[in-house]
C-alpha cells in the first residue's frame, strides 16, 4: 500500500508541471506582455506613466527575461505562494483572490458529498426495485439533471423562490458577516446559503451518478452469486450490502475523478448567476479585462484541485481493491 | 462397386444423393428466423432502435428541429433584428380562437402600453376590441433566404398593422419567438460543427494510440487525463475570451466551434482506444497485417467499421456537450457576438437576476435547449443500446 501511495505522488509531480506549462503558455497567448497593455492603457487616458514604477514591475515579474526563465519564475513563485501581480487590481494576485480558494474548494468539495449522499440511496433503491414507481421517477429526476444546464436552473430556481416564498437568494452569507471574522453566527449564515447552490450544482452530477450506480448494480445483481447467495438464505440486505454493492463501490469512487471536475467548472457558472463569492465571477472579469495572472491563478488553483481530487479517489480505489494496489490495472 | 486396383490419377468413386441439397433438412427455421438470419447488421440495428419508442420519437423531434432549422427564415414571424420600439419587453400574447362567443381563428388581443409613473416600466394591457387575427403565408419582413433569393413570405405573420409577440420580446422591442427560431440555427450548427471536429480527432488519436499500443499509448493518455484535469467550463471561457475582439462574428463562431472541438475528443478517443486495444488481437487484423496492408488501411477498412454503430452512438451524446458549452460561453458574453445569433446569445439578456424577475419569458429559449438536449440524450440511448446487434 505504502509504496503504491508513494508512487502515484511521484506520477502527480510531471502531471502538475504539464498543467503549469499549459497554464503558462495561455497566460501568455494574448499579444503583448502586460505592461505594455498598462502603458497603452494609462497614456490612452492621458496619465502619466512614471519609468521607474514600470522598469520596478518589468524586473519583480522578469517581463524582459526569454520565456522559458519566466516561466520558471512563475512557477517559482507559485511555489512560494506568489501568484503573480493582477494588473486590473495593481494588487498581488493573493490579495485579490482572498478567500475564494477556500469557498470554491468548500463549495466544490460538499456538492461533491452530497452528491454521493444523494445518489448511493437512490441509485441502489431504484436497481434493487427495477420498473416500480420510485425507479421511474429516479429515472425522470436522471433525465432532467443531465437536460438542464445548472446555471439556468439555478435562475429559475431563484426566480420561483423569489416569486413563490418572496426569498432572495444569492451570496454566501448574510450581508453583515461578509466583513466580519469568523464566528458561529458566521459559519451558520454560510451553511444558511450554501444548500442552494449545492443542490443546483449538484443536480446534474447526482443524476449521473444514479444512473451509472443503477447500471452497475442492475449487472452485478444478476450475476450468480447473488443467486447462491439468496439461495443460502441470506436476508435481502445483507445480499445487496454484501456482495453486488461492493462490486460496483470500485465504479463510484472511480467516478470522483469525473465529477469533480464537473462541479467545478458547474459552480463557476452558477456562482456567476448567483453571486458566490468564489472564483467563478473574479476569473470571468479577469477573462474579460484580459488579467492573465490572476485568470491563471485560477485555472491552476482548479486543475490543482481535480488532480487532488482523483489522486483521492485513486487512493481509495487502491484501498478497496487489492488487484490496483498489486500493480495490475483496474478491471472494469 | 468392383474392387480392381486404382490406376495412378483415377478419382475414387463415391455416393452421390441425386435429391436436390436441403440446407434446412436438419433444423427447419421459421420464414421469420429465416428473415433475422439473413438480415443485414443494419437492418438488425435498426429493428432493436425501434423497439425503444421515445428514442425514435426524439429522433423525429430532432430530424424535425434541423429541417425547421434550414427554413427558419420562412418560419419566423418577424426578422432577426426588426425592432418594435412601440412593444418593449411587452409579455407574451396569448393566442385565441373565439372572440366573444364566436369563432375567429387563431387572434391575439393588440397591446395598449402606458408608463407607470411609479416604478418607470412598461405596463401592457391586452384590449379585447382590438383583436388581430393571425395571417398564414402572408408577406411581411424581407429577408435573403441563405443569400440564394430574397423573399418576404413566412408561415404566419401579424395581422396588418398588429402585432404577434407569441413569446414576448426583449430589451429592444425583439420579437423572442423569432430570435428563439434564429437561435436554433447557430446552435445546432455550432455544436454539429464542433462535434464532428472532436470525432474526428477522437477517432485518429485514439485509433493510433490503441493500433500501436506502447509508447504512444502512453502518451495519449497521459495527455488526456492532464486535458481532464481542467475544468472544463473555465478553460472553454479562458480560450475563448483569448479570441481577438478584432475577429468578425464569423471568426468567431469558427473560433468557438474549434475550441470546444479541440477539447471535448478525449471521451471518445478513450473509447475508441479501448476498442481498438481488444480488436487488434483478432485474427482478422493479423490476416490483412499479413497481407501487407498498411495501417491506415488497417484502421479505417478493417478496424473503424467494425464498430460504426457505436461511434454513431457516441457522436449523438457527445452532441449536447457542445450545445450547452456554447449556451454557457454566450451567456456569460464571451462566446458568440451579435448579430449571429445562438440560444445562449439571447439568454444573455436574462443574465442579471433583476432583470428575469421582472420579465420571465426572457428565459424561454431555456424550453428549446432542453428539449433538444433531452432529444439527443434519449437518441443517444436508444442508439447505444441497438449498437451492437449480436449481443
Amino acid at each position: 500500500m505504502l509504496s503504491y501511495f508513494v508512487r502515484r505522488i511521484l506520477v502527480m509531480i510531471p502531471t502538475l508541471l504539464v498543467i503549469s506549462l499549459v497554464v503558462f503558455f495561455i497566460i501568455q497567448l494574448p499579444p503583448g506582455d502586460y505592461l505594455e497593455t498598462m502603458i497603452s492603457e494609462l497614456r490612452a487616458q492621458g496619465e502619466n506613466v512614471d519609468p521607474a514604477r514600470i522598469e520596478f514591475l518589468r524586473q519583480q515579474y522578469g517581463l524582459d527575461r526569454p520565456m522559458i526563465e519566466q516561466y520558471w519564475l512563475w512557477l517559482f513563485g507559485l511555489l512560494h505562494g506568489d501568484l503573480g501581480y493582477s494588473f486590473e487590481f495593481e494588487l498581488p494576485v493573493a490579495d485579490v483572490i482572498g478567500n475564494r480558494f477556500w469557498f470554491t474548494a468548500i463549495l466544490a468539495v460538499s456538492t461533491t458529498l452530497f452528491t454521493y449522499v444523494i445518489a448511493f440511496p437512490i441509485g441502489i433503491y431504484s436497481a434493487v426495485k427495477q420498473y416500480s414507481v420510485g425507479d421511474y421517477a429516479a429515472t425522470f429526476f436522471g433525465y432532467f439533471g443531465l437536460a438542464m444546464p445548472n446555471f439556468l436552473f439555478a435562475i429559475i430556481l431563484m426566480y420561483y423562490l423569489n416569486n413563490w416564498f418572496g426569498l432572495s437568494i444569492g451570496g454566501l452569507m448574510d450581508p453583515q458577516y461578509i466583513d466580519a471574522p469568523w464566528s458561529a453566527g458566521k459559519v451558520l449564515s454560510v451553511i444558511n446559503h450554501l444548500w442552494l447552490p449545492m443542490l443546483i450544482i449538484g443536480t446534474a452530477g447526482t443524476a449521473a451518478m444514479i444512473r451509472r450506480l443503477r447500471a452497475n448494480m442492475l449487472d452485478e445483481l444478476q450475476k450468480q452469486y447473488v443467486v447462491t447467495a439468496r439461495a443460502k438464505g441470506l436476508s435481502p440486505m445483507k445480499t445487496i450490502l454484501k456482495y453486488p454493492l461492493r462490486m460496483s463501490l470500485n465504479h463510484v469512487i472511480a467516478d470522483i475523478g469525473q465529477i469533480l471536475p464537473a462541479m467545478v467548472s458547474g459552480s463557476a457558472l452558477v456562482s456567476i448567476v448567483m453571486d458566490l463569492p468564489t472564483n467563478g465571477p473574479l476569473l470571468l472579469r479577469s477573462l474579460q479585462s484580459q488579467d492573465m495572472y490572476l485568470a491563471g491563478a485560477f485555472l491552476m488553483f482548479e486543475a490543482v484541485l481535480v488532480v487532488i481530487g482523483v489522486f483521492i479517489s485513486d487512493v481509495l480505489l487502491a484501498m478497496l481493491d487489492p488487484r490496483i494496489r498489486m500493480g495490475g490495472g483496474a478491471t472494469k | 462397386m468392383s474392387d480392381r486396383e486404382l490406376l495412378p490419377g483415377e478419382r475414387l468413386p463415391h455416393y452421390v444423393n441425386e435429391a436436390p441439397f436441403d440446407p434446412q433438412s436438419v433444423e427447419k427455421l421459421t420464414s421469420q428466423q429465416e428473415r433475422y438470419y439473413q438480415a443485414a447488421e443494419w437492418r438488425i440495428v435498426w429493428w432493436r432502435f425501434r423497439r425503444h419508442r421515445v428514442a425514435v420519437w426524439s429522433g423525429a423531434f430532432l430530424v424535425a428541429m434541423y429541417l425547421a432549422m434550414v427554413i427558419c427564415e420562412f418560419l419566423a414571424p418577424y426578422d432577426l433584428h426588426s425592432r418594435n420600439i412601440q412593444h418593449i419587453y411587452a409579455p407574451p400574447q396569448t393566442l385565441h380562437l373565439f372572440h366573444e362567443g364566436e369563432f375567429v381563428g387563431p387572434f391575439v388581443y393588440g397591446y395598449d402600453h402606458k408608463l407607470n409613473m411609479e416604478t418607470l416600466s412598461r405596463v401592457y394591457t391586452a384590449n379585447p376590441d382590438k383583436v388581430q387575427p393571425l395571417r398564414f403565408f402572408c408577406r411581411s419582413d424581407r429577408y435573403e433566404f441563405w443569400n440564394l433569393f430574397s423573399s418576404d413570405l413566412h408561415l404566419f405573420c401579424p395581422a396588418e398593422g398588429g402585432t404577434a409577440f407569441l413569446f414576448g420580446t426583449d430589451r429592444l422591442g425583439r420579437d423572442m419567438l423569432s430570435r428563439i427560431i434564429y437561435g436554433a440555427r447557430i446552435s445546432l450548427t455550432l455544436a454539429f460543427i464542433a462535434t464532428i471536429i472532436s470525432f474526428v480527432l477522437g477517432i485518429v488519436i485514439g485509433g493510433v494510440a490503441g493500433y500501436y499500443g506502447g509508447f504512444i499509448d502512453a502518451l495519449t493518455l497521459r495527455t488526456i487525463e492532464i486535458l481532464k484535469s481542467f475544468p472544463e467550463l473555465p478553460l472553454f471561457m479562458t480560450l475563448s475570451a483569448l479570441l481577438p475582439v478584432t475577429w468578425s462574428p464569423i471568426g468567431v463562431f469558427v473560433g468557438i466551434s474549434v475550441i470546444i472541438g479541440l477539447l471535448e475528443w478525449t471521451g471518445l478517443a478513450r473509447a475508441v482506444r479501448a476498442k481498438f486495444l481488444s480488436l487488434r488481437e483478432e485474427d482478422f487484423t493479423t490476416a490483412a497485417q499479413l497481407m501487407g496492408a498498411s495501417p491506415a488501411r488497417i484502421i479505417g477498412r478493417h478496424l473503424l467499421p467494425s464498430f460504426t454503430s457505436h461511434l454513431i452512438a457516441s457522436l449523438t451524446v457527445s452532441i449536447p456537450a457542445a450545445i450547452l458549452g456554447e449556451t454557457a460561453l454566450s451567456f456569460l458574453g464571451i462566446g458568440l457576438r451579435p448579430p449571429i445569433t445562438s440560444w445562449g446569445v439571447v439568454l444573455n439578456e436574462a443574465q442579471n437576476f433583476s432583470v428575469v424577475a421582472v420579465y420571465p419569458w426572457l428565459l424561454l429559449p431555456i424550453i428549446p435547449l432542453f428539449l433538444v438536449v433531452l432529444a439527443f440524450n434519449f437518441l443517444g440511448d436508444g442508439l447505444r443500446d441497438a449498437a451492437d446487434p449480436y449481443n
